[in-house]
């Protein structure tokens, strides 16, 4: 039965909505039965007793887009080994080069990264 | 769409999502009782005591507890944002369960005829899983991520220092995590060679050996990931107390903190599932293939798949109790110039083997 690939992701969507349902009703139920006093220092954002200076959102450090770049790289990376790792019986020799050389272009772009210290977080 | 199709692809999921959903608040629910009691021991202390025999009904009374907590939203938070953060995360620690294989396909339904409509149902057989994707693995690895959104979310619309400081910790920690994450399962794939869960599992029945014996770097690769990826000690950075207060749902109370609890919890056991299956056999019994243990075989599957997950939940709560926790500096080191390297050479190493002795055989 040839959808019955496209069918199979039918229960995912059903177990999708009772996911979503779950946390709704719950939180739905808890609203009625919950006290609901608020105050001014209680709504205030936690900071050990000291009141709010200024708003939380400011700079932080550039290391975070780093990491955040470095990630895209390679987890791209292993999106493509992933086919590649399918079918490596089949492709055999042949494979193993093409991700030797796949591999070793990462390498050294992996090398010059740590040469650069760009994973250095101190 | 006729009734067979809709049985198999509507009626049976939907009961088993229901089966499903009602085991796993349970297993989490004990499994926060089995963390305190574990611990306590650990510690030569006795853990919760009070409530029922041994502490046995604490789960319950914690979440009638937190539905009776008021919940707070900060005046500084932005309020829609601060809502959604706690289900973006909770819906994929859920939904990942949909492929992971519980049990081999082999619950048998006979045939039969609907009284009164004269309707014939057919016989079938299905499995102790939801769906069987082709793609179930990527599935698994796609969907856990999403729930790293719904922490950088949550910490962002509290619009509080702690939260803000956890968020961001969080989300470089499982960014990082995942690329090796990726790399130490790749061993696993040369060998089965497909991306169904159920079939991974069957490719180590064939292969005689759970992929943990062919794949011993593999799966501790996998393991330490997996740890880090729950934010679990010795990872917990994002919630490290001591300096963060509690990280991302610092300013989450009530019910909507227990949706971020859930969802962490969920993820362990997700991560515990992933290793079973991937590494230690699934549901298969220990040496599937030996037929003198055969007695093995009368433990049905999911109990042996559920034996092997509980070991692996211990081995997180025995982390949590023995090993302190990492500086921020030594958490990205390992992840980016330890664990990195290694999953990549793993990679090699295996790819020479299965080449090596794919070709003799």
């Amino acid at each position: 039965m040839g959808n019955s690939v496209l069918l199979a992701y039918i229960p995912i969507f059903i177990f999708m909505a009772i996911a979503f349902l779950f946390p709704i009703v719950t939180l739905f139920v808890a609203k009625l039965i919950r006290p609901n006093s608020g105050g001014e220092a209680k709504l205030s954002p936690y900071e050990c007793g000291v009141d709010p200076d200024s708003d939380a959102r400011q700079r932080y450090a550039i290391r975070y887009y780093v990491v955040a770049i470095l990630f895209v790289i390679f987890d791209v990376e292993t999106v493509f080994l992933f086919p590649w790792a399918i079918i490596y019986k089949q492709l055999a020799f042949f494979g193993l080069m093409e991700m030797l050389v796949f591999l070793g272009i990462l390498i050294v772009g992996y090398v010059w990264i740590i040469k650069k210290g760009a994973l250095d977080w101190a | 769409m006729n009734l067979d199709s809709f049985i198999d692809w509507i009626l049976l999921p939907l009961i088993k999502i229901g089966i499903l959903f009602g085991l796993l608040s349970l297993v989490i629910a004990y499994l926060t009782l089995l963390e305190r009691k574990i611990i306590a021991f650990m510690q030569v202390r006795l853990g919760p005591m009070r409530v029922g025999p041994h502490g046995l009904l604490q789960p319950i009374a914690d979440g009638i507890k937190l539905m009776l907590k008021e919940d707070i939203v900060p005046s500084r938070a932005d309020k829609i944002v601060f809502t959604l953060a706690p289900v973006i995360t909770l819906i994929p620690a859920f939904i990942v369960f949909a492929v992971i294989p519980f049990g081999p396909r082999s619950i048998h339904i006979p045939g039969f005829t609907i009284p009164g409509l004269n309707v014939q149902v057919a016989e079938r057989t299905t499995g102790f899983f939801i769906t069987d994707l082709n793609i179930g693995l990527l599935y698994v690895l796609a969907v856990s991520s999403i729930g790293i959104l719904g922490i950088i979310l949550g910490g962002w619309a509290s619009n509080s220092k702690y939260p803000l400081l956890g968020a961001l910790r969080s989300a470089a920690q499982m960014v990082s995590y995942e690329v090796a994450l990726g790399f130490s399962i790749m061993g696993v794939l040369m060998m089965a060679g497909t991306l169904s869960l159920v079939e991974i599992v069957n490719a180590q029945k064939n292969a005689g050996a759970w992929y943990v014996f062919l794949q011993p770097v593999g799966f501790i690769l996998f393991f330490i990931c997996g740890v880090a990826e729950t934010n679990r000690a010795p990872f917990d950075l994002p919630e490290a107390e001591s300096e963060l207060v509690a990280g991302f749902h610092t300013e989450y109370s009530g019910f909507r903190f227990s949706l971020f609890f859930l969802a962490e919890y969920a993820a362990m056991i997700v991560v515990s599932s992933m290793a079973v299956t991937l590494f230690w056999g699934g549901w298969l019994r220990p040496f599937p293939n030996i037929a003198a243990l055969g007695f093995l075989g009368l433990v049905p599957g999911f109990l042996w798949f559920a034996l092997k997950v509980l070991v692996f939940l211990y081995f997180y709560l025995w982390f949590r109790a023995s090993w302190p926790r990492y500086r921020y500096d030594q958490l990205m080191k390992i992840g980016w110039q330890v664990l990195m390297p290694i999953a990549i050479a793993n990679v090699i190493v295996t790819a020479v083997l299965v080449l090596w002795l794919g070709g003799s055989r």
